[in-house]
């Protein structure tokens, strides 16, 4: 990771249903098959970070779901940003969104969501990891990267090396206004893709103007949406390359999100893409909350995206 | 976008644009794509994140910080205009992976030699007979879209997917054959297996075969399989 030495920080007392290590992802490689990895909500991943005083791009654990049990073995600065998962610091309310210092033999607890689905932990100077084609991003289909560099998911007495480090200066502070509200229906930016011309007009209009439930088929791969039933002309196509956020349309008619384990091509036509802000967005979404799809310009998403980024400069 | 003329350059999210080249899948088209993919990475340089080719198309993935996404598509615009396609024999290595083809680690050998009426040695014959090139590396790090495979082989995909398709099988499906790099679910059809190390991370480049690349497979007897490595564990059927 860039640091001299590095030290046991955490000790995994229960695993909890998934828990990943992620960096900003695996670049460069998908044209070898290799997936992007990365964190799914790259909005409360890089407020971790910033939070914790680490630079973009430091790896911090997603952690999706809850029930994860941590044993703190040194004394350490983290943030915890993202969903509320009843997290708990020897039993007492864990403020969220804000840099927190924690003491050798305390136990970090999360329990389940009340709010968002998943959370990101990030330890002041990061966790140690051996980048495995260029990242530390945890793909568990792909067997790559992780805290063991075999894309396994935290187990039950795992122990997780970090860098520590005291941050300098004063804590960041977050934004209230930057602080989402996971529980409220999500607008979610889509960019018009190519096929878009090929759905027909009826479908088009409720594509943007219904309401779209989340799936209970979720996962890091990719998102269903259950609505009306979008007809496209196209049934399938020759595969080609799948940006992250891609809306592909089955024959079935339900659109699915990519997200960020998503297999590198693909057949379906696509209605477009979500930005990169909106795919965050949606992996914080619980099956049975409702989405709606927005459609924004690239120069919008754009400079969405930039004022986003640089807040973490 | 219907009806446009090609080559396009098509949306592909924030950090993306498609490049699509062609409408039907030929071997001709990857002497234009590794064309295209050099090209991109001179103009590009380190704006440039990641190139995705496939069968028609090049997704082209650049870094939002560092360029906005119509100084990317005004760039591509620019280098479409005076693309040249590689030479015939450009580019793209040659690569042999020897194949035990057996009932035991294939198990629809029977079938497709069935579905094709032919004999198992014919079918062997013919799969083995042919150079396949590399269209598009997807589905699983270094599982490579190989084809055209002879269209008397063309059988269709397993109505249902294998949930365990044991590692280094090598498959057909539709025009195209391929090899397993892992212990995946699957739906094509099992002929055999290689002895080939299909994807490994401490191996530069990391997987064997390319976009471009061209690819026999060479028969191997069971000994030969075995004492270079092959796993000869059978396929089990309620895999």
């Amino acid at each position: 990771m860039g640091n001299e030495y590095t030290v046991i920080g955490l000790r995994v007392i229960r695993s909890g249903p998934l828990a990943l290590l992620q960096d900003a992802g695996r670049f460069g490689v998908r044209r070898l098959g290799v997936t992007q990895g990365g964190p799914a909500d790259v909005h409360a991943w890089a407020w971790s970070n910033h939070l914790a005083g680490n630079p973009w791009g430091t790896a911090a654990l997603e952690i999706t779901f809850g029930g994860l049990s941590l044993a703190v073995s040194r004394d350490l600065t983290l943030a915890v940003a993202g969903a509320d998962l009843g997290a708990t610091l020897d039993g007492e309310p864990l403020p969220l969104w804000q840099r927190v210092r924690v003491r050798e033999g305390q136990r970090l607890s999360f329990a389940s969501p009340r709010c968002g689905l998943r959370a990101y932990l990030a330890v002041a100077g990061g966790f140690a990891a051996e980048p495995v084609l260029g990242s530390c991003a945890c793909v568990v289909r792909e067997g790559i990267g992780g805290h063991d560099g075999c894309g396994r998911p935290l187990d039950e007495g795992d122990e997780l090396g970090v860098s520590p480090k005291t941050p300098d200066g004063r804590a960041p502070q977050m934004p209230s206004e930057a602080r989402p509200d996971y529980g409220e229906a999500g607008r979610l930016a889509l960019l018009p893709g190519a096929q878009i011309a090929d759905f027909h007009g009826a479908s088009l209009y409720a594509a943007f103007n219904s309401e779209w439930h989340v799936d209970d088929r979720a996962d890091r791969m990719g998102v269903r949406l259950r609505g009306p039933a979008l007809r496209c002309r196209i049934g399938t196509m020759i595969s080609e390359g799948l940006g992250l956020g891609a809306v592909q349309v089955p024959p079935d008619g339900q659109p699915i999100a990519l997200l960020n384990d998503r297999q590198t091509i693909g057949g379906y036509p696509r209605l477009g893409a979500l930005t990169p802000l909106a795919a965050a967005r949606l992996a914080q979404c619980m099956p049975g909350q409702t989405v709606r799809l927005v459609a924004h310009s690239h120069e919008r998403a754009w400079s969405d995206y930039r004022r986003f980024r640089r807040q973490f400069s | 976008m219907v009806g446009s003329r090609l080559p396009r350059i098509e949306a592909a999210g924030l950090d993306g644009w498609l490049v699509r080249l062609f409408e039907g899948i030929d071997e001709r088209n990857l002497l234009w794509l590794t064309a295209l993919s050099r090209r991109c990475e001179a103009a590009l340089g380190g704006v440039l994140v990641d190139l995705v080719p496939s069968y028609t198309t090049l997704l082209v993935v650049f870094d939002p910080m560092l360029s906005s996404p119509a100084e990317v598509r005004r760039r591509l615009a620019d280098l479409l205009q005076e693309l040249t396609p590689d030479e015939a024999d450009g580019g793209g290595k040659v690569c042999e992976l020897p194949t035990w083809y057996d009932t035991r680690v294939g198990p629809d050998l029977l079938r497709v030699a069935e579905h094709a009426d032919m004999s198992i040695e014919q079918v062997i014959e013919c799969h083995a007979g042919t150079t396949y090139r590399v269209f598009a590396l997807g589905f699983a790090p270094g599982f490579a879209f190989m084809g055209l495979l002879d269209a008397r082989l063309k059988v269709p995909r397993l109505e249902t997917p294998r949930q365990r398709v044991p590692k280094n099988s090598v498959a057909i499906a539709g025009r195209q054959t391929a090899a397993y790099p892992a212990v995946t679910p699957g739906g094509w059809n099992l002929l055999g297996r290689t002895t080939a190390r299909l994807f490994d991370r401490h191996r530069e480049g990391f997987s064997l075969l390319q976009v471009g690349d061209r690819v026999r497979f060479v028969p191997v007897d069971e000994e030969t399989f075995e004492s270079r490595g092959g796993d000869v564990t059978p396929m089990r059927e309620d895999a």
